[in-house]
């Protein structure tokens, strides 16, 4: 990475770094420049987008019907890659729904369709004039509710950039304004320098970078001599005469022009210390602090050879394209087909419904002459002459790209780095087979990022499964665990028994006291159930009544047998193979049914509501039991709540990503 | 309402498209022409009418075939180029039916059933020339002396005559028409100083021969010398207009001349001069006009350096050490075949990137 004082002692002596590639195409400007920006007389109605910057939709807090005062705001959102959107003038409410975006693709979007009351009342506004002993958060907050977000193209909010955690040592002021047509800039600079150099000041402040840069291109020498005077008393503030160079005026690429640096591949330009905005941006900077007002107008260039006028107008947000044609004068009949592009003939794009509004991004308005761009439709066969290569800004391969990108091998087209691609259109515009490259590389990325969302879709919902079954794995595991267990202290204890009466004295007298303990267990058990029987007997049936009394008096019989055996044992003191074996088998036989029994018959009693009956002794076993059956719940409950909190992470987690995307892949006008 | 249009960005584009190009290639060639013809004669401009018919009849009777638009795609001019490509590389007076062969082959094998302009591997006019001068190696050697030699000077329709019949109006074969003023049988100036250096001569020797009087420079044969220098004036021409890029002809010219300087340095008796290898045979034609085809060579900014230095290195090798007097068309094929890999490993470093080659070493 230069260094920042190679940079600086560079910048001062104006040699600047090169991009790789870029065009010449011309540049027009003179058409739309000449003259003041005017305003255009209110719109009868606005459609204002809910959203108009990369991020997340606001929600809407007026209703159909509501009068709403200028610079009102009409959404509000807690997302902090929001941004919301004001009423530009003051009016009714007329319907909340879907209207035409202002998209290539010309798909509605939620909008709120505004009818102005010609009255252009204000609601009550807020300036700070000191900004200066303002915190730094209160000044990032009032960038979001003023609704700012990057004027350039890309339209990214302007408090996210503002609030970087990262070491800024050049805060780089985009005066560049590449494209052919648009002069939207360099009258906003030749008319308002004093407000953008405010708004200047004001980002500063926030960002406290070592230096300030002020790039122009040398086409505009009024608005650099502007830019000049308006920052002559402004230490560490370079104002910098870029060769003109399309797209010389795309972040990376200017970033690169002035410092020498590349921001990387998967990062963003605060890595290499720099942060980038536009002087449209600057403008409404300075409004939204100074003044309190929020983001409701920006200059758009109304130009070509198709319109009478071409000029400057302060445009309402939400006004319709045709509205602001119309003011301009069309030179073509109504009935003739024309071509409006919303942007520049490089990179906007055509309109296709005149009631497409004008949006925070919204730069210019371009009406051709039939014959004033030459569009290409004829394609032809790649003769792979590389004049796509030699103009690529990005130093792509282009050629390859296209080939990859028709053949739809988007894995090969990545493997090019495709998503490098600004979109700037010089391959396109230079390439003698007028093959539309760009519209190849649009689609590739889309369909790329169809199967990357399809993909991650379906990961999610495996990934959903597996957890599940996972888990209905662990709670089956665990029942069949508890099962064995269960299984496995029955067995322990008829060994027990069998071994008493199986082995050498000594042990014999061991295992016949433990016989003895069984017997006295089974007695008492024997007991319980039949007081439980008696107890129940009112409520339960007098079959399952028979059976319990029936089993007690077995397991009764069964004890008594076996204590006379242990002791017997214990007298003898020698084996009783034959008999011994056989008489305890049954014992325990015998016990266990009584304790079936016993159990049933608890059940039963439970039922009766006689607590008394209850056996002290196998209350830890239904304890545990409990909670056994217990835990798979609360596992679950905790699963869910684990689940959940995953959930909302990783749509965090996307969210920013989503967004620092979508800040990389701000196209050349930023 | 108003009716929009809708359509893609860029909304804008240069005028120059592919028929421009391939048009201001061959404007860009024809002071080479006039000065072939002018030394060689009438036979330059007949081959050029007929190699150009029978090329455009070739593409208009494939595409046809191929049901693909044919007017369309004949308005490239793609076919007329290398018929005028063709016509310039082989003997003024070589019998038409080669020029057919050839002409026929470069088109319909070379350029159509690979897939028509775009998808050729090789360089179609010098696929042409190849088939010929394997198949009729005699015949493709048998260059008549320049018109100052001359010891019969044939006219318009001598030319057509013997062209199309194998005699000239008056009777003579080409044998007859080879030879030259001081009796012996002519040959280009690269065959000659072959031969001779075959009989034992040294290479300044062979330069005392009348094949090399009249250059203005003593290793350029007389006539070749200016013919060379038209090229190059001609390929000056397509760079300030960007038609080419810098690339290849430097990078070609520059290949032969470093591979022949240090071949001349090691043994100056048997080895020609840079200059004797620069402005002698098809150098420079070919370093502007045919190793920039754009379809068969090199993309990459590298990779056009390494692409056109690696012609001029095989083109002085073949010539030094091969069996052929020449050797551009070798050369261009042999590195046609190179250039998938050359491409491959050449690839520039994108914006914001590691080198192509490093990242994939960390992965």
């Amino acid at each position: 990475m230069t260094d920042f004082n190679h940079v600086i002692e560079r910048l001062k002596t104006n040699r600047l770094w090169r991009f790789p590639g870029g065009v010449h195409p011309e540049d027009n400007k003179q058409l739309s420049n000449q003259v003041a920006i005017e305003r255009p007389p209110l719109a009868d109605v606005l459609y204002i987008p809910l959203k108009q910057h990369i991020g997340d939709q606001g929600h809407c807090i007026v209703s159909e019907g509501d009068h709403v005062l200028k610079g009102q705001a009409l959404t509000t959102t807690y997302h902090p890659y929001a941004v919301p959107v004001h009423a530009p003038t003051s009016g009714t409410i007329s319907h909340i729904g879907e209207h035409v975006s202002a998209h290539p693709s010309g798909l509605t979007e939620a909008s709120i369709t505004l009818v102005p009351d010609g009255l252009d009342e204000w609601c009550q506004l807020q300036p700070h004039a000191d900004y200066m002993s303002m915190d730094k958060l209160k000044l990032i907050e009032i960038l979001c509710d003023a609704g700012i977000s990057g004027m350039g193209g890309a339209g990214f909010p302007t408090h996210i950039k503002a609030n970087s955690r990262k070491t800024i040592e050049f805060l780089i002021i985009n005066g560049i304004e590449c494209e052919p047509y648009i002069t939207s800039d360099d009258r906003l600079m030749r008319e308002y320098a004093w407000q953008i150099r405010q708004g200047m000041d004001i980002l500063q402040h926030i960002i406290q970078p070592k230096a300030v840069v002020v790039a122009i291109e040398d086409n505009k020498p009024e608005a650099i001599e502007a830019m000049q005077i308006a920052c002559n008393q402004k230490p560490d503030c370079h104002i910098v005469s870029v060769p003109t160079v399309y797209p010389a005026g795309g972040e990376k690429q200017l970033i690169q022009v002035l410092t020498g640096r590349e921001v990387p591949g998967d990062g963003l330009p605060e890595d290499i210390g720099t942060v980038m905005f536009n002087v449209g941006t600057c403008f409404a900077v300075a409004d939204a602090v100074c003044n309190g007002k929020p983001l409701i107008e920006r200059v758009v260039t109304l130009t070509g050879g198709g319109i009478k006028q071409p000029k400057n107008v302060w445009a309402m947000l939400g006004t319709p394209v045709s509205h602001l044609v119309e003011y301009a004068g069309l030179l073509a009949p109504q009935e003739e087909e024309s071509t409006i592009i919303m942007g520049g003939p490089m990179m906007g794009f055509t309109v296709g419904n005149p009631l497409m509004p004008v949006v925070k991004i919204t730069n210019c308005l371009l009406v051709p002459e039939p014959n004033e761009l030459r569009q290409g439709d004829n394609e032809r066969p790649c003769i792979r002459c590389s004049a796509c290569a030699d103009a690529c800004p990005a130093s792509l391969l282009p050629q390859q790209l296209y080939w990859h990108a028709k053949a739809k091998e988007y894995d090969k087209a990545q493997s090019y780095n495709l998503f490098d691609c600004i979109e700037c259109g010089a391959c396109a515009y230079v390439c003698p087979s007028d093959i539309p490259l760009v519209q190849y590389y649009r689609q590739a990325k889309s369909a790329i990022r169809n199967e990357r969302d399809e993909k991650n879709k379906a990961e999610k919902a495996k990934a959903r499964f597996e957890a599940r079954k996972a888990r209905l794995d662990a709670e089956k595991q665990e029942r069949e665990e508890r099962h064995r267990k269960a299984a496995e202290a029955r067995l322990a204890a008829a060994k027990a028994k069998t071994a008493s009466a199986d082995n050498t004295a000594s042990q014999v007298e061991q295992k016949s006291k433990s016989a003895a303990a069984a017997a006295a267990i089974a007695r008492a058990k024997a007991k319980k159930a039949q007081q439980q029987a008696d107890v129940a007997t009112h409520t339960d049936t007098p079959a399952v009544d028979t059976a319990t009394t029936e089993d007690a008096r077995k397991a009764k019989v069964a004890a008594a047998v076996a204590r006379a055996k242990a002791k017997k044992a214990q007298q003898t003191e020698t084996a009783h193979n034959a008999d011994a074996p056989a008489a305890d088998t049954a014992t325990t036989e015998e016990a266990r049914k009584a304790k079936v029994a016993a159990a049933v018959a608890r059940a039963k009693a439970k039922k009766a509501q006689s607590k008394e009956s209850h056996f002290v002794e196998e209350k830890p076993a239904e304890d545990k039991k409990k909670k056994a059956e217990a835990q798979p719940d609360d596992n679950v409950q905790e699963d869910k709540k684990a689940r959940v909190a995953a959930a909302v992470e990783k749509a965090k987690a996307k969210a920013r990503q989503r967004a620092q995307a979508r800040q990389k892949e701000q196209g050349a006008e930023e | 309402m108003m009716k929009l249009r809708v359509s893609s960005s860029p909304h804008q584009r240069i005028t120059r498209d592919t028929g421009a190009v391939m048009r201001l290639v061959m404007y860009a060639a024809i002071p080479g022409l006039l000065a072939q013809a002018w030394f060689f004669g009438w036979g330059v401009l007949i081959q050029l009418v007929l190699a150009i018919t029978i090329c455009v009849a070739s593409e208009a009777l494939i595409l046809t075939v191929r049901k693909k638009p044919v007017y369309f795609a004949l308005t490239d001019y793609s076919a007329v180029l290398t018929g005028w490509l063709i016509a310039v590389s082989i003997p003024p007076l070589l019998p038409w039916w080669m020029t057919f062969i050839g002409c026929a082959f470069a088109i319909i094998v070379a350029k159509q059933l690979y897939g028509g302009l775009g998808f050729n591997l090789f360089n179609p006019a010098m696929v042409g020339y190849v088939v010929l001068l394997i198949s009729f190696p005699a015949a493709m050697t048998q260059w008549t002396p320049t018109t100052s030699q001359n010891m019969i000077q044939p006219d318009f329709a001598d030319a057509l005559h013997i062209i199309f019949t194998g005699f000239t109006v008056s009777g003579h074969d080409i044998e007859q028409l080879r030879f030259t003023v001081d009796g012996t049988t002519s040959a280009t100036p690269l065959d000659y100083v072959k031969t001779a250096l075959t009989q034992g001569n040294t290479y300044s020797e062979s330069l005392a021969h009348s094949t090399f009087s009249g250059g203005f420079f003593d290793a350029a044969g007389a006539g070749w010398g200016w013919v060379s220098l038209a090229y190059l004036a001609g390929g000056l021409v397509l760079l300030q207009q960007r038609v080419i890029s810098w690339h290849i002809p430097m990078s070609l010219l520059g290949g032969v001349f470093v591979t022949s300087l240090i071949l001349h340095m090691t043994n100056g008796d048997i080895f020609g001069s840079p200059l004797f290898h620069l402005l002698n045979g098809a150098v420079m034609i070919g370093a502007f006009f045919i190793a920039t085809d754009p379809v068969s060579a090199s993309t990459t900014p590298k990779g056009r350096i390494i692409f056109g230095a690696a012609i001029g290195f095989w083109v002085v090798i073949i010539r030094v050490f091969g069996g052929y007097p020449d050797a551009l068309a070798f050369s261009v094929l042999i590195l046609n075949m190179a250039v998938p890999l050359i491409d491959y490993y050449t690839q520039p470093r994108t914006y914001g990137h590691r080198a192509k080659r490093q990242s994939v070493e960390q992965k």
